[in-house]
C-alpha cells in the first residue's frame, strides 16, 4: 500500500521534473533573447534536477544511497542558482544590453 | 519510470547542444553547456537506477562538483582575460 503510494508519488514527481527539463530545454533554443534564454535555463535547472532526484529518494528508502542523492540534490540546489547569478553577471558586465528585444547579429532567426 | 526519466533528460540534453552550436555569443554557450552539465549529473543517477549499480552515484556526486567549479572557471576566464587576479586589484 505505502508502496504504490510512493510509486505514484514518484511517477508524478518525475513527470512533473521532466516537463520542466524539456520546456526549458524548447526555452533556451526559441527564446529571442540572452536574457530571457537564461531565464529559461535557470528554471530548469532548479525545477527539473531537484523533482527527478527526489522521486529516485523516495524508491530507495533510508539506505545510503539516499544520503548520496540528497547530497547531490544539496549541492545542486545551493549551485544552479549560483551559476546562473554568476553567468547573468557576468553577460551583463560583458556588454549584452538587456533591452535588446531582438537579436540583430543572427538573420537566420525567426525571433519576435 | 526511469525510462521515461531518461528519455525527457535526454532530449533536454539535445536542445541544450543544440543552443551550444548554434548560440550567437559566448555566453549563450555556457549556458547551455552549464545546463548540459546538470543534465548530465541527472542521466548518470538514472543510469544507476536503471542499472542496479549505485556506485555510479558517487561519479554523480563529483561530476556535479567540477561541472560547477568548470562554468565559474570559464566565465572568469571569459570575464577578466585570464585566471590568476582576484577580484580587487591586488595581484
Amino acid at each position: 500500500m505505502i508502496a504504490q503510494a510512493l510509486d505514484v508519488i514518484s511517477w508524478a514527481l518525475i513527470i512533473t521534473g521532466g516537463a520542466f527539463g524539456v520546456i526549458g530545454g524548447i526555452g533556451i533554443l526559441r527564446m529571442p533573447n540572452f536574457f530571457t534564454r537564461i531565464h529559461a535555463a535557470g528554471m530548469a535547472e532548479t525545477m527539473c534536477a531537484p523533482l527527478i532526484l527526489l522521486a529516485m529518494m523516495l524508491q530507495t528508502g533510508w539506505t545510503l544511497t539516499t544520503f548520496k542523492l540528497l547530497a547531490i540534490f544539496l549541492f545542486l540546489i545551493i549551485t544552479s542558482p549560483a551559476a546562473t547569478h554568476a553567468l547573468a553577471k557576468a553577460a551583463r558586465h560583458g556588454g549584452i544590453d538587456p533591452n535588446e528585444v531582438k537579436e540583430t547579429y543572427e538573420p537566420g532567426d525567426r525571433a519576435t | 519510470m526511469y525510462t521515461a526519466a531518461a528519455i525527457a533528460i535526454l532530449t533536454t540534453m539535445l536542445l541544450a547542444i543544440i543552443r551550444a552550436l548554434k548560440g550567437p555569443t559566448v555566453y549563450d554557450r555556457i549556458m547551455a553547456v552549464n545546463m548540459f552539465g546538470t543534465k548530465t549529473v541527472l542521466i548518470i543517477a538514472v543510469i544507476a537506477f536503471i542499472t542496479d549499480r549505485y556506485d555510479l552515484l558517487d561519479i554523480a556526486v563529483v561530476y556535479a562538483l567540477i561541472n560547477f567549479i568548470g562554468v565559474v572557471a570559464v566565465l572568469k576566464f571569459f570575464g577578466e582575460g585570464e585566471l590568476s587576479h582576484g577580484g580587487d586589484d591586488r595581484r
